[in-house]
Parts: structure tokens; sequence; C-alpha cells
């Protein structure tokens, strides 16, 4: 039964995600995400740690794609767009990552394989728990912890300080025009979409 | 583990019953009561007090034209509807109905799926409530449904967090993510919204907000959107997306009376097995009953949020008072007072 469910949503999770950097449209290779997302989390579960497939769940699925998804449509990204993109320097950028994924999986391969190294430990549902993420978290990793905290919130004054318009633009304060949160369907959208 | 499968299907079957006859039921409880409000009869004429209406809309959906507009997403389109269904009839799954059930000397929990991360598997689920309204704005390929969306994906995820982090505060001193744990610390307690009111409060405004009720239903705003996502839907896709707004109001309601009001229990009542499970169940649907008539109180009473005060008050009011609420019922439990 665990094997079968196991074997659906890993086919699922690969298939999505070839969909995801495949496909034309943005917003289909945006469900598509959201789609390997839940075939992820449905494996954390399988795995014994329904915490992280449910964590996942909540913050990538429901909070981080909702927002992928708000920019596409407010941009109005058409198809030519998407396309001429693919083309430029998406190839250097591949590359490194690949890279680096395929040394990462390789490192952990080379320790196993290596004689006399400490054996890999599998986490244990202990570590996996909420408790125990929790107290990991918050003692042997709190200072990794913090810089992630940081960097989040350099990445929040970065947004605000790029979203902040010239000073004299802003001069009249007070509640903002109502075009700033509508204005995305002012332009019509082409209604050439096959 | 065919027994248990057996009990789990059971069990699911009664909270389906429940949750499916939510919205033909405030179909007709929606409409009298806004006539009763407005001073008007509203729909008196099929059955006694109008209370065969609901038969009659269905049948009206069921034989009307499903119209598809020509220019539409259709893959995305039909998927909308489906996807706004999934979230409202998989929420109720964690919410306890009911005292421990023991039944041929097997111990049954009355609830559909006694998982250690409950209140995150709900909010995890109802969180993916947003996909269908942004899909549907966005593949009707009509500038009012992608108004509709867009303002959908904004306003649910400003209020998912004020809601999030108040129902945190509640687990604070329950120690669990378990609804049945928190039930149980507010039978031995008092009920949450007495030591938590701000926290409720938060909640019951971020609920609205959540459920696309008035005074926050901006994404189908008739006035100025005609209807919003959900604008070239007809026929049974519209009823679809009916259905899943009202279950997905009854499974708020019910995790809100779970979390601050005690959920199936009552003070000073202890009944077990049978009778117990029976009073739990009628007791929860009546709280739940309560919530959703305040619902509707609430929608034909309070006029529309403008766009910006909505988003002024989800980030600069209820954020700031969800943290206040939390470092205070951190403080509370510190002390010991909870």
């Amino acid at each position: 039964m665990e094997t079968f469910i196991f074997l659906i949503f890993a086919a699922l999770a690969v298939a999505s995600s070839l969909v995801v950097v495949m496909h034309r449209s943005p917003v289909y290779a945006t469900m598509s995400l959201v789609v390997t997302l839940f075939s992820v989390a449905v494996l954390f579960v399988l795995l014994g740690a329904p915490f992280l497939g449910a964590l996942q769940i909540l913050i990538y699925a429901g909070a981080i794609v909702v927002l992928f998804l708000f920019v596409i449509m407010l941009l109005n990204l058409q198809k030519a767009s998407a396309e001429a993109d693919r083309r430029r320097g998406q190839l250097w950028v591949a590359l490194p990552g690949a890279l680096i994924f395929v040394g990462m999986v390789g490192l952990v391969f080379l320790r196993a394989w290596r004689a006399g190294a400490p054996p890999l430990q599998p986490l244990t549902a202990d570590l996996v728990s909420l408790k125990g993420l929790a107290a990991a978290l918050f003692s042997d990793y709190l200072l990794p912890f913090e810089i992630v905290g940081l960097l989040l919130l350099v990445a929040v004054i970065g947004a605000t300080v790029a979203a902040r318009r010239a000073p004299d633009a802003v001069a009249g304060s007070g509640p903002l025009p109502r075009e700033d949160f509508v204005g995305a369907g002012d332009e019509p959208r082409k209604e050439a979409r096959s | 583990m065919s027994e248990e499968l057996v009990a789990t299907l059971l069990k699911y079957a009664v909270m389906f019953g429940v949750f499916i006859n939510v919205a033909p039921i405030m179909n007709w409880v929606e409409r009298r009561a806004c006539a009763y409000i407005q001073d008007r009869p509203g729909p008196n004429r099929v059955g006694p007090l109008g209370l065969f209406q609901p038969l009659a809309d269905a049948a009206k959906f069921m034989l009307k034209e499903a119209v598809t507009p020509a220019a539409a997403d259709k893959l995305l389109y039909l998927l909308a509807p489906v996807l706004a269904l999934l979230p409202a009839f998989t929420t109720f799954v964690i919410v306890p109905f009911g005292p421990d059930l023991t039944v041929g000397g097997r111990t049954i929990p009355l609830v559909v799926a006694p998982v250690d991360t409950g209140v995150l598997l709900f909010l995890a689920l109802s969180s993916l409530a947003v996909y269908s309204l942004v899909l549907a704005g966005y593949a009707s390929n009509n500038k009012f449904s992608l108004l509709g969306g867009i303002r959908a994906s904004a306003q649910l995820i400003s209020y998912e967090l004020a809601l999030t982090l108040s129902v945190l505060a509640v687990l604070l001193p329950v120690n669990s993510f378990r609804l049945s744990d928190i039930v149980a610390y507010q039978q031995a307690h008092v009920w949450n919204f007495i030591p938590q009111i701000l926290g409720f409060f938060v909640f019951l405004v971020a609920s609205f907000a959540e459920t696309n009720r008035l005074p926050f239903d901006l994404p189908e705003a008739e006035s100025e959107l005609i209807a919003g996502f959900h604008t070239e839907y007809s026929a049974m896709r519209f009823a679809a997306f009916f259905q899943a707004e009202y279950t997905n109001m009854a499974a708020l309601a019910a995790l809100g009376v779970t979390l601050f009001f005690g959920g199936w229990s009552l003070p000073g009542v202890h009944l077990t097995g049978w009778l117990g499970a029976i009073v739990g169940l009628v007791t929860l649907i009546a709280k739940i009953g309560i919530c959703m008539a305040v619902f509707v109180w609430v929608r034909w009473t309070f006029p529309r949020f403008r766009y910006d005060q909505l988003m002024r008050l989800g980030w600069k009011v209820l954020l700031p008072l969800s943290i206040l609420n939390l470092i205070l019922v951190a403080a509370m439990t510190l002390a010991g007072w909870l």
C-alpha cells in the first residue's frame, strides 16, 4: 500500500517538475510546481515526517507559489516574452546549478562507500518530529537559523527600497489611489491565446 | 487495518453528510435572513416557508446550460471549480466531533483523521483554496474575473498570516497540535475565548476575509466586478463555487468553535458512549450553526471595505494585534496563568 502511494506520488513529482521547466505558459508551469510541491509533501509524510509535509504545503504551495502566480498575473506575461527569455543565458544559470546538485549527491554516495568513514545515520522519527526539530533549530543550529532570519530581513528591506518611488512622487501621501491596486486589468489581454 | 478503514470511512461519511448539507440549508437561511433584515418576505413560495427553495435551485443548476467562454483556457477553466471543492471537503477531517467511543473493545477517537499535525494540516489544506479563485479568474479571460483573481490572491495571503498567528496562540498553553487535546484542555479549564479574547477577535475578522464574505468580499464585489472570479461560470460549475464557499465557511466555523468555544463539549456535561457521541455531534453542529448565523448577520449589516482599506486593516491592524496576542499568551503561559 505504502509502496503503491510512493510510486504514484514519486512519478507525479518527476512528471510535474518536468512540466515546470518545459511548459511555455508561465501559469501552467506555476501550477505544475504546486503539484510537485504537493507530491514531495506526500513523500515527506510517507518518510514519517508529517510536520515537514504540512509545512511544505502551508508555506510553499499555500503562500510562496501564490505570490508567483500573483506576480505573473499582475505582469500579464505573454507567451512571447517567456519564449524569448528561454533562449538567452538560461543554460549558463542552469549548468552551475546542475553541477552543484550532482556534486552534493555524489558527496553523499562517496561518503557512504569510503571505507572507515562513519556510516550515514538515517534521520530518526524523533529528530523530524516537531519537538525534535525545534530543539535542534534553537540549540545546535541557532546561528545558521538567525543568519537565515537576517537574510530574510535584508530581502524585505531591499524589496521595500525597490518598491518605493522617488520622494516627489509620493509628496501627497494619504490613501493611495485605487489604480495602484487594480491597474493590472486596465490593459485588455490579447485575445490570441490558443 | 480493515476495521480501522471501515471506521474511518464511516466517520468521514458522518462529517460529509453534515458538511454537504450546509450549502442548501444556508442558501435558504441566507435569503430569508437577508429578506428579514431588508424588511421584505424573501423566497416563500416553494413549500412551507419556502423551505423547498434549495431543491428548486438545485434542479435549476442541473438543467441550465454550462457555457464555456470561447477565449477561455479550457483546462484551467474546468479545473478551477474542482479545485474549489477539494480543500472544502478535506479540511474538516481533523475536527473532533465527540468523546472517544468504545465499540467491541476498540477505542475509536471521534475524529476522521487523528493526526499529530492536526491544526497544521487544516491550515495547509485550506491555504490551497486560493488556487481555485486565482485560476478561475485567469482562465475565464475576462478582465473582471482577472481582477477578482488577483484580489483574491493578495487578500487571502494577507489574512492567512493573522489567522495562523491567532491559531498558534491557542496551541501555546495546550502544547499540542491535536484539536482533541485542545478540546480536552478547554474541558479542564475555561473556553479559550475568555483568556484569549484578542486572539478570538483577530480570528473572527480574518475568517471573514478568508471565506470572501462581506465586508471583505472584494474578489467578487458584484457592484464593481460583476461577480469577480466566477463571472463566467454558470450551471453546476457555479454551484461548485457556491458549495465550496459555504462548506469552507462551515469548516472554518468548526475550527473556530473547537479552538475558542470548546468544540463538541459543553461545560458540566460528561457523557460517554453512543449518547456522548450523539450529544457531541449535535453540540458541534449547533455551535457551527450559530457561527453561520453570525456570518449571515454580518453580511447583511456591514458595507463592503475598499481595497486599500482592506489591505491596511490586514497588515497594519490585524497582524500587529495577532503578534501582540501571541506575546501576551506566551507570557501568560510562562507565568503559569493558563
